[in-house]
This record gives structure tokens, C-alpha cells and sequence, in this order.
């Protein structure tokens, strides 16, 4: 199902021409509105003119949080607050938050997109539709609530906190569609569980659109057997817009980018040199229909890749991957590259796991040792200590061969993990550098 | 004679290796009302398995399950040694010519008099039961259990 049909089948071509033209204007507005790109653009000699291919983006210099925070709160604005009708703003957990402003027209653009990936992944205006993102500065909550509005789906905007509340509402209210991140996904399965609900019977979920976070098609896999929904991924960032960037059609296999709105790079975030179609990288963001904050190569930080081969569900727009890591999630342990979801991979095909684990990271001596800690349940546990050893060095093994460094596992009891209501803490590193 | 009556129910809890966590297995059973009449615990660095056989087993299969410990339940056989040297190792000599494969052993004192016993898991119980019963070793009942 589409919601821009006209936007999302355009031609490759087509979609580089507008892109082209887009970015020129934009190059122009920030130049004139904002004195940091002004000086920016002037440090780098770059004016429209620059721009005559789409590769020609390499010119601009890159955007990164830094620059968000240095132009803290509303350096970066290129229109007067009376234009500015939204605030929002990331958690920030370290340092000064990142302050984002949005126009009427910005909100129109946001609110658009955001239907476009609710259409994408299936959801009608015959859905009721519970929102269990928080809502507030986080841009998660609002940004789905007002596209999802757009497309007719009743709302139920629970926001976030007291998961048994939440159950009896999409119990209660009949919910069609759930939208939160996916760990807390789980996290109601759990409960529901636990509370004795025959999710089957009593719910009548049948989409998720989850976001906000990293996860892998195992998990994917055990949200949509534990629910029985279809789980599909979507992706943004504050600093860009919030989610809306881009979102999965049916074919779960990717996430189609509003490329008529933004373009997306893939580049090598130690050489800052651009990778071939296909392979992994860090995604840089320009934003080409922002009024109120304009960016310019963003660098997002996360690590996926993009590919333009035509997709089933017969959009053209490019598609990403699920983002495997974040160049700061990035773990090195002993010298290897390390990512969470790599080992997420790894647990999650073992028949019978906790969704619930943690990565502890330690230095003892000049070793980094590092321990994955998985919630034991029935499943795990052989009364018999040869059983149980057999099976935690079989998972040490996996372990291995996936990250080629060793990692252990450790069986801890029920509920020892901490459960988030937003994102799941998965990483904790105790090494001092 | 009926083997069901040899099967003692044995109940295993997964402890992780932190302060309090025997003691909480411990305490939710005497809350249960319930005793323990034997019991072993296998550990390593990281978690340990500790077993039991107590008088209630059902009471406290869920007084456990209830707070949220992981367990499993099995079934064992206890048999009475001789208590004086040599008399585990007659027993041992005994299993193995009877080619039964033990899983684990652990010991329950001061259980009868002039002798000790032993809580074995076989691979193959009922086999076990047969077989050691054939061979005149003493098994205890699980009733036993209940009352001492
Ligand atoms: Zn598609």
C-alpha cells in the first residue's frame, strides 16, 4: 500500500534530478539563514553552484552531534521562533541535549512521511493503533502518533510506563497495531504472559512497527511468534526529523528511504571515504525539505548499508538495512571489532533463550574479558552438571566462531536483567581507558 | 511389588553463585512448611545446581515455582549402604556389574541405623529398580521420606 505513490515509484534518475535540485536550494537557504553553514560553506568554498551530481555532496563538510551541542540550544535554526511551532530533544544522557526545531511545514513533511511507513508496512484507517512510546521531547511518540492519525487509525496514545496497564488496554481497546520499541515488545509478551493472557485468543495485534533501537531478524522472528504479529522495522533521528527516514514494506528485507526528502551516504567512518553499493558503513544524512533546521551529511553514527536494487513491492526508493551497530556501540575486545547484535545473533538462534541479556565487558590485568549474561529459564537448565556444562560451552563456541574472540556465558537467574521501558541497556563497560 | 514406590521425587534449583541465594531456596521451603530431608549442591564458579528430596514434594515444587526459581523435577533412588568401609564401594562394584550408567550420587546421613544412604540418579530408573531389587540391594520407598 502507498501513501505518495507518485513519490515512492519515481525512476532513478528522476529521484537523483530532484535530489540535485533540492540540495542546491538548500545549500542556498542555509548559507543565507544560518551563519554556521554561512562560515562553513565559506571555509570550504562551496556555494549552489558546486553541485552538479549527486556525488558532488562530498564537497560539504560533515554535520555531527558536536556541532548540535556547540549551537546549543537554537544556533542551528534557519527561521525566527515565531516560525518554529515544535520542540523536541534527545535524552541526553551525556552532556547537553540535542535541541531540534520543526515549522507548520515541517510537521506537514514529518507527519507525511510518517504515514508513508505506516502504509508500507500495512496498517489501514480501520487500525486502533497503541502507541506505547513515550511521548514527549522524544521525537518517537509524537512523530508516529500524527502520521498515523493522518492515515485514519484510531490512536491510543498510552505513551510509556506500567506494562500490565498497557496490556488491558490493547486488550480492552482492541488494539490492531503496536508501536513501541521492539525490547519492550518483549517485554509485554512477558508480562502478558505471566498475567495469563492467551495472546492468541485476547489480542487481536496483527502489525508492529517498532523502532528507536537496533534489533536482529532473530529477534524479528521472536516478536512475531510471541505476539503473532508481523513485525516490521522503521528508522530515524531527532536531529534529522525523528522516525519517518525510513520504514519496511512487506517484504521485511530493508527499509525504504524517503529519498525525495533526504539523501542518504554510506561511508567508512575511519577513512570518511565512501563504500561500494552494498557494503557496511556509517549512514550521513542531508535533509532536503527541512525549513526549520537544515543538515548537511549528518553523521548518524550507525552502521548499515543501502541498495538500490528494485524491490518486489515495487518502490524505487533505496533501501537500508537493519543498522547492525553504532560506530561508538562498537566494542573492541582484544583488538576485534565487536557488535552487540552480533551476539544477539548468535543467542537468539538457540532454541528456548531469554530475550533478556547483557554485555559485560571487563579488564583484568591487560585482558579485556568479556561475559554475556543470559537469564536462565527451564529451557536452559539440566539438572545433571555435565548437560549443563555441554550446553554453555556450545554456546561459548558459537560465540567464537561468530566474533572470532572467545566470550563466555553466564546463566543468571529470572529477572536479574534490568527491563527498559525505552531502550535496552545491552552493553556495560567496566574497562578504564 | 510395585516399582512406582521406589521413585523418590528429587527436586533441582538453579542457583546463580551470589550471597543469599541458598538461603532463599532454604527459606521459601521452611515457609512452605515443607523439610529437607537430603540434599546436595554441585557448583562451579559461576552457578550452582542444588538438589533436594524432601517430605512435601509437591509443596515445594510450588512454593519454588511460585517465587520464581528455576527447577526440575527427577526422580531418584535411595539405597541403603552398609555403614562400614568398603560398603559404598561393594555397592558401586554391585551397579557396574549390573551395567546401570549412574547421572550423579550424593549422601543422606544419618537416615537408619548402622547404615548410610545413598540417593543415586540412574540413566535408566526403572531398569534400575529391577535390576538392583534382583541383585537384594536395599532400596528405600519414598514414603519413608515422608515420615522420618
Ligand atoms: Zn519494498
Amino acid at each position: 500500500m502507498f501513501w505518495n505513490k507518485d513519490r515512492e515509484t519515481m525512476s532513478r534518475k528522476e529521484i537523483e534530478n530532484l535530489q540535485v535540485e533540492l540540495l542546491k536550494e538548500k545549500i542556498e537557504y542555509a548559507y543565507n539563514n544560518v551563519p554556521f553553514y554561512k562560515k562553513k560553506f565559506d571555509d570550504f568554498g562551496i556555494d549552489k553552484s558546486s553541485i552538479k551530481t549527486i556525488e558532488d555532496i562530498r564537497k560539504l563538510p560533515f554535520t555531527t552531534k558536536n556541532d548540535f551541542r556547540d549551537n546549543y540550544p537554537f544556533g542551528l535554526f534557519a527561521t525566527d521562533m515565531k516560525q518554529i511551532v515544535r520542540i523536541h530533544s534527545s535524552s541526553g544522557t551525556t552532556g547537553k541535549p540535542t535541541v531540534v526545531g520543526y515549522t507548520k511545514n515541517d510537521l506537514e513533511t514529518w507527519t507525511n512521511l510518517i504515514a508513508r511507513i505506516a502504509k508500507a508496512a500495512g496498517v489501514t484507517d480501520e487500525d486502533i493503533v497503541h502507541i506505547a512510546f513515550g511521548y514527549g521531547l522524544f521525537t518517537g511518540g509524537f512523530g508516529l502518533h500524527y502520521g498515523l492519525e493522518k492515515i485514519g487509525a484510531a490512536i491510543v496514545p498510552a505513551s510509556s510506563g506500567n506494562t500490565k496497564r498497557q496490556i488491558m488496554l490493547i486488550k480492552d481497546y482492541g488494539a490492531t497495531v503496536l508501536v513501541c520499541t521492539p525490547s519492550y515488545a518483549l517485554h509485554i509478551a512477558e508480562v502478558a504472559k505471566e498475567s495469563g493472557i492467551d495472546i492468541e485468543k485476547d489480542l487481536k495485534l496483527r502489525i508492529g512497527m517498532f523502532g528507536a533501537e537496533p534489533w536482529s531478524d532473530q529477534m524479528r522472528k521472536k516478536i512475531e511468534a510471541e505476539l503473532n504479529i508481523k513485525a516490521y522495522d522503521n528508522y530515524g533521528l531527532s536531529e534529522i526529523m525523528g522516525p519517518g527516514f525510513s520504514g519496511e514494506c512487506e517484504e521485511q528485507n530493508g527499509m525504504h528511504i524517503a529519498e525525495d526528502n533526504f539523501i542518504a551516504e554510506i561511508i567508512n567512518p575511519e577513512t570518511d571515504k565512501p563504500v561500494k553499493e552494498g557494503e557496511y558503513g556509517e549512514l550521513v544524512i542531508t535533509t532536503l525539505t527541512k525549513e526549520a533546521l537544515p543538515v548537511f551529511r549528518y553523521r548518524t553514527r550507525d552502521i548499515t548499508k543501502i541498495s538500490t536494487k528494485p524491490c518486489s513491492c515495487g518502490r524505487t526508493l533505496a533501501k537500508m538495512s537493519k543498522p547492525i551497530g553504532r560506530t561508538d556501540d562498537m566494542l573492541i575486545i582484544r583488538g576485534v571489532n565487536v557488535f552487540p547484535s552480533q551476539i544477539e545473533e548468535v543467542l537468539f538462534n538457540i532454541e528456548g533463550i531469554s530475550p533478556h541479556y547483557q554485555i559485560v565487558v571487563d579488564r583484568k590485568g591487560a585482558l579485556d574479558v568479556a561475559t554475556v549474561m543470559v537469564e536462565a529459564n527451564a529451557n536452559l537448565f539440566f539438572d545433571e552438571m555435565k548437560k549443563q556444562k555441554q550446553f554453555l560451552d556450545n554456546i561459548n563456541y558459537e560465540l567464537k566462531s561468530a566474533l572470532g574472540i572467545d566470550v563466555s556465558v553466564k546463566l543468571v537467574e529470572p529477572h536479574s536483567i534490568e527491563r527498559s521501558m525505552g531502550k535496552a541497556k545491552r552493553i556495560i563497560d567496566n574497562r578504564k581507558f | 511389588m510395585n516399582i512406582q514406590d521406589y521413585k523418590i521425587t528429587q527436586i533441582s534449583v538453579f542457583i546463580e553463585n551470589k550471597k543469599g541465594r541458598f538461603y532463599n531456596v532454604t527459606k521459601t521451603m521452611k515457609d512452605a512448611g515443607v523439610n529437607i530431608r537430603a540434599m546436595s549442591l554441585a557448583d562451579t564458579m559461576d552457578f550452582g545446581i542444588l538438589r533436594f528430596v524432601v517430605d512435601k514434594p509437591k509443596e515445594a515444587y510450588d512454593a519454588l515455582m511460585d517465587s520464581d526459581f528455576i527447577i526440575k523435577k527427577n526422580e531418584v533412588l535411595a539405597i541403603a549402604v552398609k555403614d562400614e568401609s568398603g560398603g559404598l564401594s561393594e555397592l558401586l562394584n554391585t551397579i557396574s556389574n549390573l551395567d546401570l550408567n549412574i547421572e550423579y550420587m550424593y549422601t543422606f546421613v544419618n537416615a537408619l541405623e548402622n547404615k548410610a544412604v545413598m540417593l543415586f540418579k540412574f540413566e535408566e530408573i526403572d531398569e534400575a529398580i529391577e535390576k538392583l531389587l534382583t541383585a537384594n540391594e536395599e532400596l528405600l520407598k519414598e514414603e519413608f521420606f515422608r515420615k522420618i
